[in-house]
């Protein structure tokens, strides 16, 4: 006799996952690696200001929104702000996370408490919500958007809200929603590499090269 | 063995007071999650019913679940239940064997057709009736003959529950569990490997004065099987805290911290030992420094490893990972240098223009 | 497609690069960079949010640049580019683009929206898609030595003035000198003064200088445009003259895209390095003034406000070096809001000026302009971009708005110590 929410459970945590996890390695790389085999040309002009410094600085330095931008945009960057954190937190502090990054890769850090976990991961889904929103209503945002986009907002948001139910047994049996919850993040790391998601990894890359084209030319980025 | 004395008798001759009878029934009450008030009747249904003939299987097991359900402590209340049915066959416990033991399981099923209560414990081979017989008869025709005449199944342990180890992968014998051969029986899967004696002498109890208890999906009586070990768990709190045992041996496992990163399956199966406990309510598997296995969840031998924490990747990860590694960064330079290439042909195909060509062409070509 | 639209899409082909793939792949379509734009600014209108702008830049390189678009275009699902894209995003390219810079400040990803824009234009141009103003400037320049047409005769006047009102003597294709001196068409045309005014400063301070009769012209519409070829050719006029005459150093003048156009793009046009630098006279100005070698006395008392050119403050880096400079000669100096890095663009550089299309759009943008200045109500306002200059004094005007505008060497010759 088989318990079909475990077998489904299983299946997430096993194949799926093996699936999804070469999904999201190799194509991340392969877009990383893409971007950086294509290169740029030589700069032939003399540099005024230190390039290669700027542009690493300008990869933390960008993270805090320039003055006056949080007043004309409230939702896109509070919102913002606070679902990375808050999901960061839930992703990155829930030790269960922890034991997973650890069987990956080795490598494992201390956690919190679930008061923070939980708190974390209501806020990151009110803030997903309301940048869902603001995507709709906004004009400017709503014409960028593409369904793509919407789809992975609400793909980051479900794991988030299956976990959320499944450690809180709100409804559903537990390991349903525990498997509901894996197979959300099964899928949300093979959606990855062909969507907008990839700036987790790109903004890097591109806050490096603003920094250095500017830097170069001795101006601020 | 038809004629079938009342338990009070039975009581009587084993020296049991009718105070601590009464007890037990209260406890039984309590742990099937029965109003306090139903005890006085579990007592008249215990004191009144007739005892039911009862025939025990034992197909592919380790004994493990016979051993539990008899080794309980004195005064053997346990016993006591054993005392209020009738064992007409169990071929570990009873002194007959080979063919007068079989004609007391054929006689039984004879003389209470339709009556009988069946108990497995063990889980049935299909790829090869010889891998495992009685008398020189298969499990699976053991089960099916016995079957037909019987009231109801108990299937003791996960081995007859659900397949237990026997069936774990590659499951060499192609054991299947006992629900999977018999449709048309009502079957009570009491898993565990083995189960709580208290809980199997409960869903008896249970049998004896109410019938069939309500089962969860899994066909496991819900007053048992309810919640999971995680959700009564005295090392929740440490768990909400986010403090976890890092080994075996670690200050945080002395501290009594989570066992989740060692592997506890607590949070996934559904029994009652954190708060029934085992060995007379003594302790259980993670009041003595062990997470819990999952042994009342099917498949649990194969759910990614006893040492491996719950959340952690069950599959060929590290595999595919490597060969993501490989495989993205090959492709990506492939991906790369096509790239490259399609740039270089731009910068071939480039058309050097000046102001006067700068306009748009008007003749389309 | 027309052979030309052809040539633009190879155009785009040419430009992308691993920052490109890197700003597209990084772009999450949050919006903010609609805001630092002026034209989204004064008009709310969602077209005009930058990364709008480089949508077919962003095309090619999702269908030829990455291997998952490629599979998609081998599926046909690829999304390729028509004559009428190119017709559609001129609007969007040229009329409501002064590359002024400062979306690529604000993207939260750090994309450089306006260098993926000034790319779009060399896909755009070579399409034949360009302003029509900006190609006959472009004719006029390859065909003369000016956008202007031939201003030959215009500069020895204007050089025959300045050495009349100074008494300096000014020397044209002097070999040997440390600097060569080179000016915008706005300059020779309109603001002829600032001549003079280096040429006093210069001889306080010992510089030695030249002007190329050949040469002289500062301004690149090929950068405007964003057409390479164009750009290159008509670089290359000034680099020649230079290396020929031997300078160390050429001066770019005050002018914003020239400054872009010669110091940072030109090298890379001709694909080498120069045989000379290149100083921005503010910088040389600050220069001198560190050295002790630019003295003044004497202080303006009307209230004075700065604009900084977006070409040569936010995308050129010169930021602090004029702020020194005008306290030495302004008694009282205010600044707009958002001056220095962030300052709003005049509403017109990048070619917007010149495009009569986007004259509505160029209003529209000056009103931000217009409503910072009425807040600091300045009596002038200084600059060092002789085509924000122009923008500003004519915006002004049209506006009832009575305000001087000044550029800021003119400004310092002004107050130069006439001691020893
Ligand atoms: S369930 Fe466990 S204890 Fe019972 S027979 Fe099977 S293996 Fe043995
Ligand atoms: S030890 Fe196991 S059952 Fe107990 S709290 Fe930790 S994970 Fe849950
Ligand atoms: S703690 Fe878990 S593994 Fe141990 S007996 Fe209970 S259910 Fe089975
Ligand atoms: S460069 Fe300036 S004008 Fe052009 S899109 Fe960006 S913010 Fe707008
Ligand atoms: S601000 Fe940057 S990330 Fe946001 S829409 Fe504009 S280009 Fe994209």
């Amino acid at each position: 006799m088989n318990n079909p929410y475990f077998d489904l459970l299983m299946f997430a945590r096993g194949p799926l996952f093996d699936l999804a996890l070469l999904v999201f390695v190799a194509g991340i790389l392969i877009r990383i690696v893409e971007i950086l085999v294509l290169g740029r040309k030589k700069d032939f002009s003399k540099a005024k200001g230190k390039p290669v410094q700027q542009g690493i600085k300008t990869i933390f330095t960008r993270t805090l929104p320039r003055p006056g931008a949080i007043k004309a945009n409230p939702i896109t960057i509070v919102g913002g702000y606070v679902f990375h954190i808050g999901f960061f937190i839930a992703f990155l502090l829930f030790v269960p996370h922890i034991a997973l990054i650890e069987a990956l890769t080795g490598l494992s850090w201390p956690g919190v408490g679930r008061v923070i976990i939980e708190s974390a991961t209501v806020i990151a889904v009110i803030a997903g919500l309301a940048l869902l929103y603001t995507r709709w209503k906004d004009p400017v945002r709503r014409k960028l958007t593409t369904w793509v986009d919407y789809l992975v907002l609400i793909l980051s948001l479900l794991p988030l809200i299956t976990g959320y139910v499944a450690v809180n047994k709100l409804f559903g049996d537990p390991t349903f929603m525990m498997a509901l919850h894996i197979l959300s993040v099964d899928i949300l790391m093979i959606v990855f590499p062909f969507t907008k998601l990839m700036h987790a990894f790109t903004f890097a890359m591109a806050r490096y090269y603003n920094g250095s084209i500017q830097g170069r030319k001795g101006a601020e980025s | 063995m038809s004629s079938s004395p009342l338990l009070p008798k039975m009581m009587k001759a084993h020296g049991v007071s009718r105070r601590s009878f009464l007890k037990y029934c209260a406890s039984l009450t309590s742990l099937m999650a029965l109003p306090p008030a139903m005890a006085p009747r579990i007592a008249h249904a215990l004191e009144t019913a007739p005892r039911p003939s009862v025939i025990w299987l034992s197909f592919q097991e380790c004994t493990g679940c016979t051993e539990a359900i008899t080794r309980s402590s004195a005064p053997s209340l346990e016993e006591l239940i054993f005392d209020s049915i009738s064992l007409d066959y169990h071929h570990t416990l009873q002194a007959a064997s080979g063919y007068a033991a079989e004609q007391a399981r054929e006689e039984a099923m004879k003389e209470h057709h339709g009556k009988y209560l069946v108990i497995v414990d063990g889980s049935i081979p299909l790829d090869e009736p010889g891998f495992s017989a009685i008398a020189g008869i298969s499990n699976l025709d053991m089960l099916k003959e016995t079957a037909e005449g019987a009231a109801a199944i108990v299937s003791v342990g996960t081995c007859a529950a659900y397949g237990g180890l026997p069936q774990a992968n590659p499951n060499p014998t192609g054991a299947v569990a006992v629900s999977d051969i018999i449709k048309d029986k009502p079957i009570i899967n009491v898993p565990g490997c083995p189960p709580i004696p208290m809980v199997m002498t409960a869903v008896l109890a249970h049998y004896l004065t109410f019938g069939i208890p309500d089962l969860d999906e899994l066909g496991r009586p819900k007053a048992f099987f309810a919640e999971s070990i995680h959700d009564r768990c005295y090392r929740r709190p440490f768990y909400d805290k986010g403090l976890f045992a890092e080994s075996f041996d670690d200050a945080g496992a002395r501290a009594g911290w989570c066992l989740y990163k060692l592997g506890c399956k607590g949070p996934t199966t559904k029994s009652v030992c954190a708060t029934v406990k085992w060995n007379d309510s003594t302790s259980f598997p993670i009041e003595a420094g062990h997470g819990c296995l999952g042994c009342t969840e099917p498949d649990f031998w194969d759910n990614g490893g006893f040492y491996k924490p719950l959340s952690a990747p069950a599959g060929e990860y590290r595999r595919m990972g490597q060969a993501a590694l490989v495989a993205g960064v090959a492709a990506g330079i492939g991906g790369g240098y096509l790239a490259k290439k399609n740039k270089a042909k731009a910068q071939a195909d480039h058309e050097t223009v000046d102001a006067f060509t700068l306009e748009k062409e008007e003749s389309e070509s | 497609m027309s052979a030309t639209a052809e040539r633009g899409v190879n155009a785009l082909r040419e430009q992308i690069d691993a920052p490109v793939a890197s700003f597209f792949s990084s772009c999450v379509s949050c919006g903010l960079c609609a805001d630092a734009c002026i034209f989204f600014q004064e008009t709310q209108d969602p077209q005009y949010t930058p990364i709008r702008k480089v949508e077919l830049l962003r095309r090619v390189w999702e269908n030829e640049y990455t291997l998952f678009g490629r599979v998609k275009s081998m599926l046909g699902l690829g999304n390729t580019i028509t004559e009428e894209d190119f017709t559609e995003m001129e609007r969007l390219v040229y009329d409501s683009c002064t590359m002024c810079g400062r979306c690529t400040m604000v993207c939260p990803v750090g994309n450089d929206i306006t260098m993926m824009i000034r790319k779009m234009r060399e896909g755009m141009s070579a399409a034949g898609h360009a302003p029509v103003e900006l190609i006959g400037a472009a004719k006029r320049h390859t065909k003369g030595n000016s956008p202007m047409g031939d201003l030959s005769k215009a500069i020895q006047s204007q050089v025959k003035h300045a050495i009349a009102d100074t008494g300096i003597d000014i020397e044209f294709d002097k070999a040997g000198v440390d600097y060569l001196v080179i000016l915008s068409a706005q300059e020779i045309a309109e603001y002829p003064e600032v001549i003079g005014a280096m040429a006093q400063i210069f001889a306080k301070a010992g510089v030695t200088w030249t002007i190329s009769s050949e040469a002289f012209e500062a301004t690149n519409v090929g950068v405007q445009i964003g057409n390479r070829d164009v750009a290159k050719y008509l670089v290359t006029r000034v680099v020649e003259a230079a290396e020929k005459l031997g300078v160390k150093k050429v001066i770019s003048p005050e002018c914003g895209h020239a400054y872009q156009a010669l110091r940072w793009e030109g090298p890379n046009l001709i694909g080498r390095e120069y045989g000379f630098e290149v100083v921005h006279i503010i910088e040389l100005l600050d220069q001198l003034r560190a050295e002790g070698k630019l003295k003044t006395s004497g202080k303006d008392t009307d209230k004075i406000t700065f604009h900084d050119p977006c070409q040569i403050n936010r995308r050129g880096g010169i930021n602090k070096e004029p702020r020194r400079l005008l306290n030495m000669v302004a008694e009282n100096f205010v600044e707009t809001d958002d001056a220095g890095t962030m300052n709003w663009c005049c509403s017109a550089g990048g070619g917007v000026g010149a495009n009569e299309r986007a004259g509505d759009l160029k209003n529209a943008a000056f009103q931000l302009k217009k409503r910072q200045f009425e807040k600091v109500a300045p009596d002038k306002i200084v600059t060092m971009c002789a085509f924000c200059h122009h923008t500003l004094e004519n915006a002004l005007e049209d506006n009832d708005m009575d305000i001087e505008v000044a550029g800021l060497t003119e400004m310092m010759a002004e107050y130069l110590d006439d001691e020893d």
